[in-house]
């Protein structure tokens, strides 16, 4: 018999194949370049204090690198298993609060940079007091643009940073149980065993 | 009251349209701005170019773009700059490079085969019908002509 005819329905059903896993992934989820590449500088005032914080000041560390703000839905979201996480490993959870005070907070124009600075302050303070507080300390990119040089696109995202200072991963969205279970702990694991 | 009502709905499109029109200090930096940022994507809404995009990233990235024009940065070396921050995935355009030379030349190479196949085809068929026409015997062709 000429199986002649089982060519275009071989054909289709790669086709269906290739469509099928083009579902399963999402859209939202780019390689982050900076993955393998050391952790961009930076010297930003902190949620408490004037004096500045650079990452620099982690080197030696394994730490996890945490964008975040009050505004951000899906951070308060994954906020819960952030404090979790922060009683129960011994790596420090470092907080970049992202463009803390938005545009419709200053509704009769521009706010002058002291006076974000306070609001942002006083605002992501209450937020934390309330609903925990699982950063070492927060630092204020009020303006986004270290936000640019980490490629921050979707708040919240996390990364994490070995001892050298170089990202290891990079999680955009929220970080869920399972993330945490399956990739993030095993991967800390041998980066402080290294 | 509803014609006031149905004309403000109308004029929502330009009020918000007003809301995105680039800030023109410099004509000459806005112009090249807009050359650029038609070839970059926004990552907020994946489908519209940096140019276009109203959200809020689009808008810090036009201005970090603007920066770098102002300091006289070449085309290349701000879509590089761009790259090492979100990746290819900017780039409406992708390079060529190994990784992408199947999007590039998949499709002249699928022309390739389908060109063969099809002249592979039409050397089949007139093989065939030669063969027909050297053995008339058990040929439609033949049977027609006796009639």
């Amino acid at each position: 018999m000429n199986k002649k005819f089982l060519i275009p329905l071989g054909l289709f059903a790669a086709l269906v194949v290739f469509l099928a896993l083009g579902l399963t992934r999402d859209p939202r989820e780019i390689p982050s370049p900076l993955v393998g590449k050391p952790a961009p500088e930076f010297r930003l005032p902190t949620l408490t204090s004037d004096k500045p914080f650079s990452p620099s000041d982690m080197k030696g560390k394994v730490w996890l690198f945490n964008v975040w703000a009050t505004w951000c839905v899906a951070c308060r979201e994954e906020h819960p298993l952030l404090v979790e996480f922060s009683k129960q490993s011994r790596i420090p959870v470092v907080g970049l609060s992202y463009k803390e005070v938005q545009a419709q907070d200053q509704p009769n124009g521009p706010l002058n940079d002291a006076d974000k600075l306070q609001l942002a302050r006083e605002r992501s303070l209450r937020f934390l007091q309330r609903q925990g507080d699982p950063y070492m300390l927060s630092v204020l990119d009020l303006n986004g643009s270290v936000g640019i040089d980490y490629g921050v696109y979707g708040v919240p995202e996390t990364y994490l940073i070995d001892r050298q200072g170089v990202i290891r991963y990079k999680r955009v969205g929220p970080l869920t149980p399972q993330i945490l279970q399956d990739t993030l702990l095993p991967l800390i694991q041998t980066l402080e065993a290294s | 009251m509803k014609w006031m009502l149905l004309c403000w709905m109308l004029m929502a499109p330009w009020v918000r349209a007003a809301d995105a029109l680039p800030m023109a200090e410099d004509p000459q930096v806005e112009a090249r701005l807009v050359v650029i940022a038609e070839e970059l994507r926004c990552l907020v809404c994946q489908n519209e170019s940096l140019a276009s995009s109203n959200a809020e990233l689009a808008e810090d990235l036009r201005r970090e773009v603007r920066k770098l024009i102002r300091d006289n940065k070449s085309d290349t070396e701000i879509k590089t700059y761009l790259v090492e921050r979100y990746g290819d995935f900017v780039l409406y355009r992708p390079q060529v490079k190994p990784l992408t030379w199947p999007l590039w030349f998949g499709p002249f190479f699928m022309l390739l085969l389908a060109i063969w196949g099809l002249w592979r085809y039409l050397r089949l068929r007139k093989n065939a019908l030669a063969m027909q026409h050297a053995s008339p015997t058990d040929s439609f062709d033949t049977a027609a002509h006796k009639d």
